[in-house]
C-alpha cells in the first residue's frame, strides 16, 4: 500500500480534481493532440508562443488521475519558459518517470517529483508521460497526433 | 446465460460429477495459488486470457520432453507420434465445436488470423465496388479492421448494425441493413465488453435469407457457451485457444467444406502443397492447404488437452455456476450505488464492464491490482463501442468457473479502497 500512497499523493489527487489551466486557449498559436492507444485517452494541448517563449498554455481532455495531474502540473511549470528549456524539462521528466537514480534536485520545479510514484507501476508510466509527449509534438508544430506507443 | 444447450454439454460429461466443486477445480490451476502485491491473487481478467490447467501445461511439457518433432514429414517414430497428437487435437476441437468433419477445422494463430484468412482468401477475391459487409457496433477490432482493409482495396462498403443502450444488438436495424448487396455479415457470438450473447442462430438465418455469408467470432463464447457450428449453420466460425484454457498462439478457423475447398491458400510454403515444380504447384487438400509452414504443434496439442479438460467437467454445472457468479457480482456491484454497469443484456457471458462517475478505469485497475486483483481497464479493443457509450474506457471483470463468490466479496471490499483513495 506504500507504493499506492506514493502514486496517489495529495498533489496528484488535487490536480486531478481541480486541473489547472484546463480548457481551450483562445489565442493559442501552437496546438497538438496526444493519444494513449493503451487506454484510449485523448489530450489536447494549446500553447501561445511569442519569440520562442511559452507565454500561455492550457489543455483539455479526459484521462486517469495520473494523466490529468501530469498535464495540469506541466502547464504550471511551462509558463515563461523558452522552447529549449521546455525540451530540457521533457528530458528530465522522462528520466524522473523511469530512472530510480534520477536526481530530483535537477528538476526546475520540485513539485514535479510527485510524478515519480509511477516508477513502481510500469503500466502507468505512459499515463504520466502523455502530456509531455504531446508538448514535444506541439513544439515541433506537428499536425500529427502524439502517441505514447 | 439462458443459452445453454444442455444436451450437447451433458454428452461431454465424462467425469459424471453432479455437484460443482470449485475448491477441487482450483487445484487444477497452479497459477491461482500465489500472492500478488502481498495478497492472494484474484484473477478476474479471463476475457483477455484464461489460466491453464495442469493438464494443458503437462501436455505441452510431455510433447517437448518426449516426442517433439515436425508433423506430416518424417517417417521416424517421433514424427509419427507428433503427427498423431496434432491430428487428434484437430479431431477433439472439431467435436467440441460440433463440426461435421475435422477437415473443416484449420489451425491458425488465433481468432484474429482466422478472420484475416477469411477476409483475404474468401471475400477479397469476390468483393466488388459497391458490395457491402455488415458488422455490429459491438465488434472487437479484430472483427472490424480486416474487413475495413479489404473494403479499402475494393471500394466495398462497411455497414454497422447498432446496439441498444442495454448492449443488445438491434435486430430490426440489422434487418434493414441486409440486402442482396451484402456479401458477408461478421458478428461476435458474445461481446468481450458487454458480455451480451447474441441470438446468433437468428442472425445467421437473417443473413442467409438475403444470400450473404456469415462469420461468427466465437472467441468469447467457446469458454462459456455450448457451441455447435453445425446447428448454428454459419459459414465461418473462429475462436482462440488461449481464451478457452489452452495456450496462446493457437486458434481455429472452422468453415463449411464447400467454401474452404474453393478458397485459394492464405499463405504459400511447405506443408500446404501436394507437389511443387517451378511451373506449377498443386495445393494440399483441406485442412493442410491453409497451414503453410511448420504449425504451432505444441499449441495444438495444448488446445486438445484444454478441450479434454473442459469435457471432463460437468459442463452443465460449470455454466450454471458461472451464471451464479455473474448474477452475484452484478448485484453486489450495483449495491455499491457508485458504479454503473455497461451492458445489461438479458443473456450474458460472465463479463461485467463498469464505470464510476469520476474515477477513471485505469485508477480503479491500479488500486485493485495493489490488492492482488487482476482486472482489465481500457477500451478493450472495441473503440467504436466505447464511442457509442461516450466513454474512453471501462473497468471490466470477466469471470471463470475457477472464481469464487468469496473472491467477488473481496473485490467489492477492494472497490471501497478505490473510493477511499479518491475521497
Amino acid at each position: 500500500m506504500q507504493n499506492l500512497k506514493e502514486l496517489y499523493q495529495e498533489v496528484i489527487l488535487d490536480h486531478n480534481k481541480n486541473p489547472r489551466n484546463f480548457g481551450k486557449l483562445e489565442h493559442a498559436n501552437c496546438e497538438a493532440r496526444g493519444h494513449n492507444p493503451l487506454c484510449g485517452d485523448m489530450l489536447r494541448l494549446f500553447l501561445k508562443i511569442d519569440n520562442e517563449i511559452i507565454v500561455d498554455v492550457s489543455f483539455e481532455g479526459k484521462g486517469c488521475a495520473i494523466s490529468q495531474a501530469s498535464a495540469s502540473l506541466m502547464t504550471e511549470v511551462l509558463k515563461g519558459l523558452s522552447i529549449s528549456q521546455a525540451h530540457d524539462i521533457f528530458n528530465k521528466v522522462h528520466m524522473l518517470l523511469t530512472d530510480d537514480n534520477f536526481d530530483m534536485n535537477s528538476l526546475p520545479s520540485l513539485k514535479l517529483q510527485v510524478l515519480s510514484g509511477v516508477r513502481a507501476y510500469p503500466a502507468r508510466v505512459k499515463c504520466a508521460s502523455l502530456a509531455w509527449h504531446t508538448l514535444v509534438s506541439a513544439l515541433k508544430n506537428q499536425q500529427d497526433v502524439a502517441k505514447t506507443e | 446465460m439462458a443459452y445453454l444447450n444442455s444436451v450437447v454439454w451433458k454428452t461431454y460429461n465424462k467425469r459424471g460429477d453432479t455437484m460443482f466443486n470449485v475448491k477441487q477445480i482450483r487445484k487444477d490451476f497452479p497459477i491461482l495459488h500465489q500472492d500478488v502485491n502481498g495478497y492472494p491473487l484474484v484473477y478476474f481478467d479471463n476475457a483477455a486470457t484464461t489460466q491453464k490447467p495442469h493438464a494443458v501445461i503437462d501436455a505441452i511439457t510431455q510433447f517437448y520432453e518426449h516426442y517433439n518433432s515436425n508433423v506430416h514429414r518424417g517417417i521416424h517414430d517421433l514424427s509419427a507420434k507428433a503427427t498423431l497428437a496434432y491430428e487428434e487435437s484437430r479431431e477433439k476441437i472439431a467435436r467440441f465445436i460440433g463440426a461435421k468433419n475435422s477437415r473443416e477445422c484449420i489451425f491458425v494463430r488465433g481468432a484474429t488470423e482466422a478472420i484475416n484468412l477469411v477476409a483475404n482468401s474468401y471475400l477479397l477475391p469476390i468483393l466488388q465496388e459497391g458490395d457491402e459487409i455488415v458488422l455490429t457496433h459491438m465488434e472487437h477490432h479484430a472483427n472490424i479492421v480486416p474487413w475495413q482493409m479489404i473494403c479499402e482495396k475494393t471500394g466495398a462498403i462497411l455497414k454497422v448494425a447498432p446496439v441498444s443502450l442495454s448492449g443488445e444488438l438491434m435486430l430490426d436495424n440489422l434487418a434493414e441493413l441486409l440486402s442482396n448487396k451484402t456479401k458477408l455479415l461478421a458478428c461476435c457470438y458474445a461481446s468481450n465488453v458487454l458480455g451480451t450473447i447474441n441470438p446468433v442462430e437468428k442472425i445467421v438465418a437473417m443473413a442467409h435469407a438475403v444470400g450473404a455469408k456469415v462469420l461468427i467470432d466465437g472467441s468469447q463464447a467457446t469458454p462459456h457457451v455450448a457451441v455447435n457450428v453445425h446447428k448454428l449453420d454459419a459459414d465461418f466460425f473462429v475462436c482462440s485457444g488461449h481464451k478457452m484454457y489452452g495456450p496462446t498462439g493457437i486458434g481455429v478457423l472452422w468453415g463449411k467444406e464447400t467454401l474452404l475447398d474453393k478458397m485459394p491458400p492464405y499463405q504459400g510454403g511447405g506443408e500446404m502443397i501436394t507437389s511443387v515444380s517451378f511451373d506449377f504447384t498443386e495445393y494440399a487438400p483441406l485442412p493442410l492447404k491453409f497451414e503453410a509452414g511448420t504449425p504451432n504443434i505444441s499449441g495444438a496439442i495444448g488446445l486438445g488437452a484444454a478441450v479434454d479438460y473442459l469435457q471432463s467437467l460437468n459442463l452443465n454445472a460449470v455454466l450454471e455456476y458461472e451464471s451464479s457468479l455473474l448474477d452475484y457480482a452484478s448485484k453486489r456491484l450495483l449495491e455499491l450505488k457508485s458504479f454503473n454497469i455497461i451492458g445489461t443484456a438479458a443473456h450474458k457471458v460472465p463479463v461485467i464492464s463498469f464505470v464510476h462517475g469520476s474515477i477513471h478505469a485505469h485508477d480503479i485497475g491500479t488500486i485493485l491490482d495493489n490488492q492482488g486483483i487482476a482486472i482489465r481497464s481500457g477500451h478493450h479493443c472495441a473503440m467504436p463501442l466505447m464511442d457509442f457509450f461516450n466513454l474512453s474506457s471501462t473497468a471490466r471483470i470477466s469471470l471463470s468457473f475457477y472464481n469464487t463468490h468469496e473472491e467477488i466479496d473481496y473485490f467489492i471490499n477492494a472497490l471501497d479502497k478505490v473510493k477511499e483513495v479518491f475521497s
